[in-house]
């Protein structure tokens, strides 16, 4: 029988080793890539044109269609993942829709990118004609993101104390006077948190973009270009034959995917740190 | 007072909550009304039992598929829940606040690499190492349920955490003054508090591994057969569209892909169920 006691050591010791182990995959993972991209990041790959099918030169139009791609599903999912989140916290209630609309958004959390990729194939590229396009693939994940917008503009407005809004119809404000000038401003920080985390998501998105951008390899004309955002050319470069342009570009690529989820993560905190406890010590 | 400017933005709000709902509906209106005739034409038993799937002949049988995802996740599960429902009790009870700092972004960084790097990670570390090792062809049903199982840590841990979190304090303290160990208040009472939680995470990572698609089509090679070791290439479903949405001309090829992801799609809904349930149980 063993005692309590030295059980208790091989338990702790145990719980130790899970939390190392994870914290040796995230090092494992970004020590190989930043190895293997040594000399492969420099200016000439992030401003050059790509050469040889992508094997050679840069990847300048994958980098531009990964920003405008980002730009649009951003601009379209905010606005209306704020407001969404705004309804759900200040109007909702106890309203049956609340219920209705949380599960959906749930629901929605759970569908597997490729789904959304059938989806929008289906309805943007097909159904609208909108063709293998910044457009389709823009707001194709502006679908995807708008769940985590709602969650975190929820999360964010329920910080924001209810003495705020009592002071503010104390002094013969409306509801969306009270809304507009005093919770959302308050609120800004934990809702631009939600925004950041959705350009991560955005930026590494591969199925779905896949089945709605396409694999153009230039730079886009209209927001009715194709284009090879930086997770297809990943993903491409990396199923092709092997060949060393190719594999030392692919890392280099899967590298600046990471730097851009990196500084996504580093905002976020940095804008939370910055701008939420100050409003509580006030 | 009626104010007409409050009324308009209470209405508009309403249209933005309701939009995911939009979504959702969309998503399963398009998706079965071009997948679902094909499942009707060929027998549900036919297309979800079916061994061979070859398209050319119009022969579509997903079975292969259907056990490929199953597979690979359940396998996926068995590293990734012991690991992550150690790392959460690790973080929410015995990490030291430096260790918690440091393992809180480590987790966030994980969950936020896009699937494409870690399918290259896969292809480029695991697969040579599996051939080497293990033996050909390194691309296997090993090598995905890894990777899957690191994608999933993120999904068990944190919503193990916040399970185990939820134990009430005073449920420990009893514990304590009983005599209990440290541990043996985690064994006998937390984790058995913060169960329907805790299971609530590994449902909806188990759903994460399932609906993945980039690492899952880089890692598992693709042979749709049913594998007789972990050794074996196989294919999901997420990899039976993502592969072949590319060339599929218009026509039944097309919609049986739409139709396997009629059954993904209805695999994920079942598994966003069943979590909501048991983390509305807690």
């Amino acid at each position: 029988m063993i005692s309590a006691r030295s059980s208790e050591k091989v338990a702790k010791l145990l719980l130790w080793v899970s939390g190392l182990a994870v914290l040796a995959i995230l090092l494992l993972i970004v020590g190989f890539m930043l190895i293997r991209s040594i000399g492969v990041i420099n200016p000439e790959f992030i401003f050059g044109m790509p050469t040889e099918g992508g094997r050679g030169g840069g990847i300048l139009p994958m980098i531009v269609g990964t920003l405008l791609l980002i730009l649009i599903s951003v601009l379209v999912a905010s606005p209306i993942g704020i407001a969404g989140g705004i309804y759900l916290t200040e109007y909702a209630g106890t309203h049956p829709l609340s219920k209705i609309v949380t599960f959906g958004a749930d629901w929605l959390s759970g569908v597997p990118s490729i789904i959304f990729g059938l989806f929008g194939f289906a309805f943007f590229v097909v159904f609208l004609g909108w063709g293998f396009s910044i457009l389709s693939g823009g707001l194709v994940i502006a679908c995807m993101i708008l769940n985590e917008i709602i969650r975190t503009t929820q999360e964010a407005l329920k910080t924001v104390p209810a003495s705020f809004r009592e002071a503010s119809y104390a002094l013969g404000a409306t509801k969306w006077q009270t809304i507009s000038r005093i919770v959302l401003p308050s609120s800004a920080p934990g809702i631009l948190t939600g925004i950041i985390l959705g350009i991560g998501r955005a930026s590494g998105e591969t199925a779905a973009v896949m089945l709605t951008v396409g694999s153009f390899m230039a730079l886009p004309t209209s927001i009715f270009s194709s284009v090879r955002p930086m997770s297809v050319h990943l993903y491409l470069l990396a199923i092709a034959e092997v060949h060393p342009g190719a594999v030392e570009r692919s890392f280099g690529t899967a590298v600046l995917l990471i730097l851009i989820v990196l500084i996504a993560n580093f905002s976020s905190h940095a804008i939370m740190r910055r701008f939420t406890q100050p409003m509580f010590h006030r | 007072m009626f104010r007409f400017n409050e009324w308009v933005i209470e209405k508009l709000l309403i249209v933005a909550a309701t939009v995911s709902v939009v979504i959702i509906a969309l998503i399963i209106f398009i998706v079965f009304r071009t997948g679902l005739p094909l499942i009707v034409d060929e027998g549900v038993i036919n297309f979800l039992f079916g061994m061979d799937w070859r398209p050319r002949a119009h022969i579509f049988g997903i079975f292969p598929m259907v056990i490929g995802s199953f597979l690979v996740a359940l396998l996926a599960m068995l590293i990734s829940v012991p690991l992550g429902i150690l790392t959460a009790t690790f973080l929410a009870e015995v990490a030291p606040d430096r260790m918690r700092k440091l393992l809180r972004p480590v987790i966030e960084l994980l969950h936020g690499i896009p699937s494409v790097v870690y399918g290259f990670v896969g292809l480029m570390l695991l697969v040579p190492f599996i051939r080497t090792h293990l033996g050909p062809p390194g691309f296997s049903m090993l090598a995905g349920a890894v990777i899957l199982a690191i994608m999933a840590l993120p999904t068990v841990i944190t919503i193990s955490e916040d399970a185990i979190k939820a134990v009430p304090r005073s449920y420990c303290e009893a514990s304590f003054s009983l005599g209990a160990t440290h541990w043996q208040t985690i064994r006998h009472v937390i984790l058995p508090v913060a169960r329907s939680g805790i299971l609530a995470g590994v449902v909806l990572g188990s759903g994460r591994a399932i609906g993945e698609t980039m690492a899952a089509i880089m890692v598992l090679g693709n042979i749709p057969a049913i594998p007789d070791s972990v050794l074996r290439p196989i294919r999901t479903l997420t990899a039976n569209i993502a592969m072949e949405m590319a060339y599929a001309p218009h026509g039944p090829h097309r919609q049986a892909l739409f139709a396997t992801g009629v059954v993904l799609f209805v695999a994920i809904s079942i598994l966003v169920v069943i979590s909501n349930r048991l983390r509305r149980g807690q």
